[in-house]
């Protein structure tokens, strides 16, 4: 039978389970999806675990949640969670986010993807809604290349890392995230890596339960890539790397998280102020200045 | 002095290590290692199996030991190993 | 259905193609516009701005380029509103791949093109019709689009409402190509009551959760749509996907899916194409324009005349699909085409396709900038005219 006359018959059932014991996630889960295309020893999968773990915490109705994605490794996610959820163009996933938070301010919206995604090509999306305060998470999974595409260098790659693009070694001063995204507004910053699962699932809680642009940053090892081509090993051996290697500040100056290949790392939850957000911002001031003539603006 | 647990000078009552039973989807496991590397009291260890993946799951060696921290379930990328609260217990 | 009276400004009033492509936005019933200002275009999304607040559950959101504008408004339908976006020449390049991307996941949007002379910077202020082609394969990759011409404010009223219904009729992005001379001309645009306004309502599924499939097509390869917020829990993606919006990859999924993308339009196009004839019944030369140089046809149609050529006009009004039957029967019946547009030749390339070398098509282009001169016109009927002979 040809690959489409399968899937037509699968369509038409709910698809087969693919195992048949259960993990309590699994309602959660696509499970006829699985298993996912993550390589072994990859920080994603962690990641979102600690996102299912986070969302059963914080009691988000599951059919009010939006996941949007980009393209990438982390722009997979949105295609296994059991959500409505949209994998948009590379890079655009918070400008589709902002479209969907603003048309149906009642949708709880993730934008889950990675930081080429986000940052590199999507960098003027990430600052303008952060300086808007729209009302969506960021969640940035940083694995400092480009590893769907073979391993190319990021705007966040340390310096001296061997890159396919970079085959002598980077020279270009990498982004620090959490210091761009409290600069241009985002009123919940946090840095956690692949190791701290309860730290990363409790600033997950806190940033979807945050009004605003909360952006947290995962540093996820990329095994069969990144680390590969720093022969620094596989994923388990930078999860030893970053317990030896990071230092947990809550509240530190974000402009210390730079992060350098073999120097120690900062993490924590850095930054949690309240501000406006953009439809707050935008009730307000046209009930100020057109009086009765406004109806709150509620979707 | 430090005050030990067997010692209770105001009546509280004792408090009770819980206990956890592992439960490991074997075919789903890519053999990361990470469950096994971190569990605090060193429960799981690396089987001699293959699954039909070619990995090689972790296997249980101390199960007494478990007390349901959960950090195998939330630290596994594949959704592969978790645990439930069983019975409480004293822990030595 | 009937329109929203909400966004219905009922009256006659005297606006330009700009303004009136809003009001016929919001009577449409469009509620989110992301939008970005470029010239001649940024009327519409002033007005929107304007108008937005005190109509209720619409909402503007000036994004920070047109990238982020053409994927907002995507984001804003899948979360259950009309919208549109509005831009020119180098805005619209820029939002191709979001074009590509809406024909892919079946997202019925509108993307207003005022065209200006190009290419790149070009002529900011001034008109061309250089965008066409562009409309129709701009982006990478097999797909169809409808494209819509006003030649007038009051098109621009009327025409942007059907705009929003075709989009939602056949879950397409539909482009409407309006030029700097229609945006920017006011003219008499008369509004009637919203009972008299037809809108096509979005196609959302009865089915419930776990039956429904979001990209199973129905009988007229459209399929139906849902919501996000609604429970349905559905993926979408711009890779190739099946009826279950899960990427595969696989050529005979990915012919299933495209071919059918392709063929909503194409079979469907019978029902889609819409042209005005005049006076081409007796003609020997028929002109075949669109948009503003329509309006300056006429005159050279009339000097034509006394000067004792025969001569009519196909004006076209959906430009893609292109009616490619009704130009291979005038040619048929020997009536040498003239195609006028302000370009160096863009639906001038589908016209001699179309008409199959039956008879001469010749091309009154320029490349924008003014409106032609009717003379300039008027020479070429005589051209095609002694070709003809």
């Amino acid at each position: 039978m040809s690959v489409l006359a399968e899937l037509q018959k699968a369509s038409l059932s709910p698809g087969p389970e693919f195992h048949p014991e259960k993990h309590p996630m699994d309602d959660f889960l696509r499970m006829d999806r699985m298993p996912h295309i993550w390589c072994s020893t990859c920080g994603i999968g962690v990641s979102v675990n600690c996102f299912a773990k986070a969302l059963e915490k914080c009691q988000v109705p599951l059919d009010q949640l939006v996941v949007v994605s980009g393209i990438g490794c982390t722009g997979r996610v949105a295609g296994y969670v059991k959500v409505d959820s949209f994998h948009t163009t590379h890079g655009r996933a918070i400008p589709f986010a902002t479209g969907l938070k603003l048309a149906n301010p009642k949708l709880k919206v993730i934008v889950f993807s990675g930081d080429g995604d986000i940052i590199a090509i999507g960098g003027n999306h990430f600052i303008n809604a952060a300086r808007r305060n729209i009302d969506i998470t960021v969640i940035c999974v940083n694995n400092f290349n480009y590893a769907m595409t073979g391993g190319q260098m990021a705007s966040t790659t340390p310096e001296k890392s061997i890159l396919s693009t970079a085959p002598f070694g980077s020279y270009e001063f990498p982004f620090n995230l959490p210091f761009l995204a409290e600069s241009v507004g985002a009123v919940y910053v946090a840095r956690w890596t692949s190791l701290h699962v309860y730290n990363q699932t409790n600033s997950m809680v806190e940033a979807i339960q945050k009004p605003g642009f909360s952006f947290i940053e995962i540093i996820a090892p990329c095994p069969t890539i990144f680390e590969r081509q720093q022969k620094m090993g596989d994923g388990l051996d930078r999860l030893r790397w970053y317990c030896e290697n990071s230092d947990i500040r809550n509240g530190a100056s974000t402009k210390e998280a730079d992060i350098r290949l073999r120097d120690r790392m900062v993490v924590g939850k850095f930054v949690d102020v309240e501000r406006p957000t953009y439809l707050q911002a935008m009730n307000a001031h046209y009930q100020e200045r057109l009086g009765s003539k406004y109806k709150v603006y509620e979707g | 002095m430090p005050v030990r647990q067997r010692e209770n000078p105001f009546g509280f009552p004792k408090p009770e290590t819980p206990h956890g039973e592992i439960v490991i989807l074997e075919e789903r496991c890519k053999g990361c290692g990470f469950c096994i590397e971190y569990c605090p009291h060193q429960v799981l260890v690396i089987s001699k199996r293959y699954n039909l993946k070619g990995y090689h799951p972790p296997e249980i060696a101390k199960p007494e030991l478990c007390v349901n921290c959960g950090f195998c379930r939330m630290i596994c990328p594949e959704f592969a190993i978790y645990t439930y609260e069983t019975k409480t217990g004293d822990k030595p | 259905m009937k329109a929203d009276p909400k966004g219905v400004l009922t009256g006659s009033h005297y606006i330009d193609g700009d303004h009136a492509c809003c009001e016929g936005a919001l009577a449409a019933g469009c509620r989110f516009v992301g939008g970005y200002p470029i010239t001649p275009s940024t009327e519409v999304v002033e007005r929107f701005s304007r108008r937005a607040p005190l109509v209720e559950g619409a909402i503007f959101i000036q994004m920070e380029d047109e990238l982020a504008a053409s994927i907002a408004i995507q984001g804003a339908v899948w979360a259950g509103k009309k919208a549109m976006t509005v831009t020119s020449g180098p805005g619209f390049s820029l939002m191709m791949e979001h074009i590509g991307l809406a024909a892919m996941t079946e997202t019925p949007c509108v993307f207003v093109d005022v065209q200006r002379g190009g290419p790149s910077t070009g002529l900011p202020t001034l008109p061309a019709q250089a965008d066409m082609m562009q409309a129709r394969w701009g982006s990478h990759g097999d797909y169809e689009i409808i494209a819509l011409s006003p030649n007038s404010p009051q098109e621009c009223f009327d025409l942007t409402i059907d705009a929003f219904n075709l989009s939602e009729q056949y879950r397409v992005p539909v482009m409407f190509m309006m030029d700097e001379c229609v945006g920017h001309m006011m003219e008499r645009v008369v509004i009637p009551p919203a009972d008299r306004i037809e809108v096509t309502p979005r196609r959302y599924t009865k089915l419930p959760p776990g039956e429904y499939l979001p990209f199973k097509p129905g009988p007229d390869m459209v399929p139906e749509m849902f919501k996000a917020g609604d429970g349905y829990r559905l993926h979408v993606t711009g890779l190739t996907h099946d009826y279950r919006g899960y990427p595969v990859m696989s050529p005979d999924v990915q012919e299933q899916l495209v071919h059918r993308l392709v063929d909503k339009i194409r079979l469907n196009a019978p029902k889609i194409w819409r042209y005005e004839e005049s006076g081409v019944e007796d003609a020997d030369v028929v002109i075949v324009t669109y948009g503003i140089t329509s309006r300056v046809a006429i005159e050279a149609i009339e000097a034509a005349r006394q000067k004792g050529i025969k001569v009519g006009m196909l004006r076209l009004v959906v430009v893609w699909p292109f009616p490619e039957p009704k130009i291979l029967e005038l040619a048929t019946r020997g009536k040498a085409l003239v195609v006028a547009e302000m370009n160096y030749g863009q639906v001038f390339y589908e016209v001699e396709r179309s008409a199959r070398g039956k008879t001469p098509v010749v091309l009154a282009g320029h490349g924008g900038g003014t409106v032609h001169e009717a003379e300039a016109i008027v020479s070429k009927i005589e051209e095609a005219y002694r070709c003809r002979s």
